[in-house]
């Protein structure tokens, strides 16, 4: 028994075929030439015409202090998140991704490098390492782009814990293991600097685990679970988003250690498991957060500051119908909590940490046309409770894809 | 070594760790699942990422997909950008070496054959086209000949123990399948030549082989489901009485091909896509279904 165990895992784990170029086309092949040599090339047009009932400019989460991306598209027409995308296996060894994206904050167009990793592809063994900038492996969303998110904005979750997404420079270590269902675990070590981490840190500034497990039930079904987990010490995180201002705006930093945790679960249905015509994805996700520190009022009149802990949390839960072929409709919604104490309340007022018993959530709508796998126009409707105003939010989105084609996760 | 001895532990514990001699070969059509069958009977154990009713342009690179693609030895895909949405995902994904693409567990039957419908021009105003051709190549029972024959050498590259096993089983299946190609092309004698309506140009190397007439095809441009309008413009466009049936594919939306039927009293004949391997079907058995169909609007 263990000697058979051993040469199974032997066979796939442990003798990595050395390298070797195999002539594929071979005797009477057939070799389909094509831009195999370039860089696969995308572009993402991404734009959005907005209406809200309330001032965007007003936008807060009490109980959180908003940064990265966190807050409303402006009111009227606006460009959204476009995207250069450059792609291509580098050897038989490495690929390489390279993501530019393009966003405007108060008239300035903002160029920013979102993902520029290579990743190996000869490791063997379900290894895989992945260095460079990249969205971070916790939770299920933050590694999608967001125009093949589902809705026209992140998560409230995703946006008061994370300012929409974390990325960060650094190295991941993933592996598959050799079952019928799939268990993939992995970790991150990461500069720490990149919202909602932040600060100088000598070496690694931020730490993450992520184990997923996921498989089919029949032809029809087929589901993931994933929890994840995030580390970071000595943080000196800067909130406020883009809103600035001139130089003497003041603004909430945040010094200190923080710690999330993450759970998610997927379930996807497609009569015959053939997503084109018809499917439904239930998608589900909870995040915690306990942070302890200090809070300063950077540029206020008289220094101030008070310390900090902090208990937060959040979770999603949608559902997309793709009921034809060029159709689907789903909905949304979200819920925040938050417990913060300090040593100062008028400090952690200031901060926007005080929620004074108010629950943020929102409730969303959305329906879409997508003539083809490159298109897709999408009117969404959000209910957004996120303070104490009740918002009514109107989304008119397009999002185009040009060039090579993208890739159908899960 | 901690690494090694970590997994063994692992291995031990976890559910679902087979332990098997068997060769892990990973198809994504069940058409290279009912080949590799064919050349290596029980000493492989075949997994195909789809089945005969889902889209293979349409697949998502799963949680089970990855599991599989990282435990196999050998993957066997159409290519010609057929899986192109999902299959280098999949690669990415799997951390398993020895199925990259350059490597001797990577196999593309579209690379073994010459490819019809090589679009002229590359531009996305004419749907999701393919800049290699048509990847449907197994519609033409000779074309899964011309494929058997450097699949089963790569079969002895993988498994060289065993390399007598694949060229006896080869020889085998090469003189059958040769004869009942003949069979099937002289029963299908009555449909050559005919004139063929098609949903999406899927069947384009079964037209070129029985040389049947392709006088219209339902999509506007591949992969672009047809508009009323378009359907009414086709069928203005044609010559009813000289149209001997309508050819839809088995996990395409029927709507479009039934209308036109309906309209126009032209029989119907929707073909399965593939055949059904994880019901056990048979390459011999698809095409002998494909021709019964074939032949039911001539009889």
């Amino acid at each position: 028994m263990n000697s058979i165990t051993f040469r199974a895992v032997g066979a796939a784990a442990l003798l990595a075929p050395a390298a070797q170029t195999f002539a594929d086309a071979g005797a009477g092949g057939y070799a389909h030439a094509s831009s195999a040599f370039n860089p696969a090339i995308s572009v993402i047009l991404d734009g959005v015409y907005a209406s809200y009932s309330n001032d965007p400019e007003d936008y807060n989460i009490p109980g959180f202090m908003l940064g990265g991306e966190a807050g409303l598209s402006p009111e009227g027409f606006s460009l959204g998140h476009s995207e250069l995308i450059f792609s291509s296996d580098i050897d038989d060894k490495f690929y390489g991704r390279l993501t530019v994206a393009f966003a405007e904050h108060d008239d300035e167009i903002e160029v920013e490098l979102e993902e520029a990793f290579f990743e190996t592809l000869a490791l063997g063994g379900g290894f895989t390492i992945r260095g460079g900038r990249f969205y971070s492996g916790i939770g299920y969303l933050n590694q999608q782009h967001p125009h093949a998110w589902d809705f026209k904005d992140a998560p409230l979750v995703y946006s008061a814990l994370f300012g929409d997404q974390y990325f960060d420079d650094g190295v991941r270590a993933s592996v598959i293991l050799p079952t019928d269902l799939l268990i993939e675990v992995g970790a991150e070590a990461l500069s720490g600097k990149k919202y909602p981490t932040g600060g100088e840190h000598q070496g690694v500034g931020s730490w993450t685990a992520f184990a997923n497990i996921g498989g089919d039930i029949g032809v029809s079904h087929s589901w993931q679970a994933g929890l994840s987990y995030l580390s970071a010490d000595g943080i000196e995180r800067e909130h406020g988003g883009h809103a600035h201002g001139g130089e003497e705006a003041e603004f909430p930093l945040f010094t200190g250690d923080s710690r999330i945790a993450g759970a998610n679960l997927i379930y996807k249905w497609a009569p015959d498991g053939n997503y084109r015509e018809r499917n439904v994805k239930l998608q589900f996700e909870y995040f915690n957060r306990d942070e302890s520190g200090e809070v300063t009022l950077v540029n206020a009149a008289t220094p101030e500051n008070s310390t900090l802990e902090s208990k937060q949390d959040g979770w999603y839960l949608q559902a997309v119908w793709q009921f034809a072929r060029s159709w689907a409709t789903g909905v949304r919604y979200d819920r925040l909590d938050s417990d913060n104490s300090g040593s100062d309340p008028n400090v952690l007022d200031e901060a926007g940490l005080v929620s004074n018993g108010h629950q943020p959530e929102r409730a969303s709508i959305m329906a879409e046309w997508v003539p083809s796998e490159f298109s897709r126009i999408r009117l969404q409707y959000n209910r957004d409770d996120s303070y104490q105003v009740s918002d009514d939010q109107v989304y008119l989105q397009y999002t185009f894809s040009m060039g090579s084609h993208g890739a159908h996760a899960f | 070594m901690i690494l090694r001895t970590t997994l063994l532990c692992l291995s031990f514990l976890l559910p679902g760790v087979q332990v098997q001699a068997a060769i892990n070969v990973f198809t994504c059509e069940p058409e290279w699942a009912a080949l590799a069958k064919e050349l290596g009977g029980e000493l492989l154990d075949v997994y195909s990422a789809t089945t005969a009713l889902q889209d293979p342009h349409h697949i998502q690179a799963r949680p089970s997909l990855i599991a599989r693609a990282r435990k196999a030895d050998l993957l066997v895909c159409t290519g010609a950008e057929l899986e192109t949405g999902w299959l280098p995902l999949l690669l990415r994904k799997a951390g398993n070496a020895g199925i990259q693409p350059g490597q001797s567990g990577h196999f593309l039957a579209a690379e073994q054959v010459e490819l019809l419908d090589v679009p002229e021009r590359l531009d996305r105003s004419m749907g999701d086209i393919h800049a290699s051709g048509n990847p449907h190549v197994h519609t033409d029972p000779r074309n899964i000949l011309q494929i058997a024959g450097p699949l089963h050498q790569r079969l002895k590259q993988i498994d060289p123990d065993n390399a007598e096993h694949y060229t006896r089983r080869f020889e085998a299946f090469a003189g059958d399948w040769q004869r009942a190609i003949d069979r099937w092309y002289a029963q299908l004698a009555p449909v050559k030549g005919a004139a063929v309506v098609v949903h999406h140009d899927f069947w384009s190397y079964l037209i070129d082989w029985l040389g049947l007439n392709r006088v219209a095809t339902l999509e506007p441009v591949p992969g672009v489901s047809p508009s009323s309008a378009h359907l009414a413009r086709v069928k203005q466009s044609l010559d009813l009485q000289a149209v001997t049936m309508i050819i839809d594919t088995g996990y395409m939306n029927d709507r479009p091909a039934n209308w036109l039927s309906d309209q126009t009293g032209i029989a119907l004949v929707t073909l399965p896509a593939t055949a059904d391997f994880q019901n056990g079907e048979s390459l011999y058995d698809w095409f002998d279904n494909l021709a019964a169909l074939l032949l039911e609007p001539v009889k």
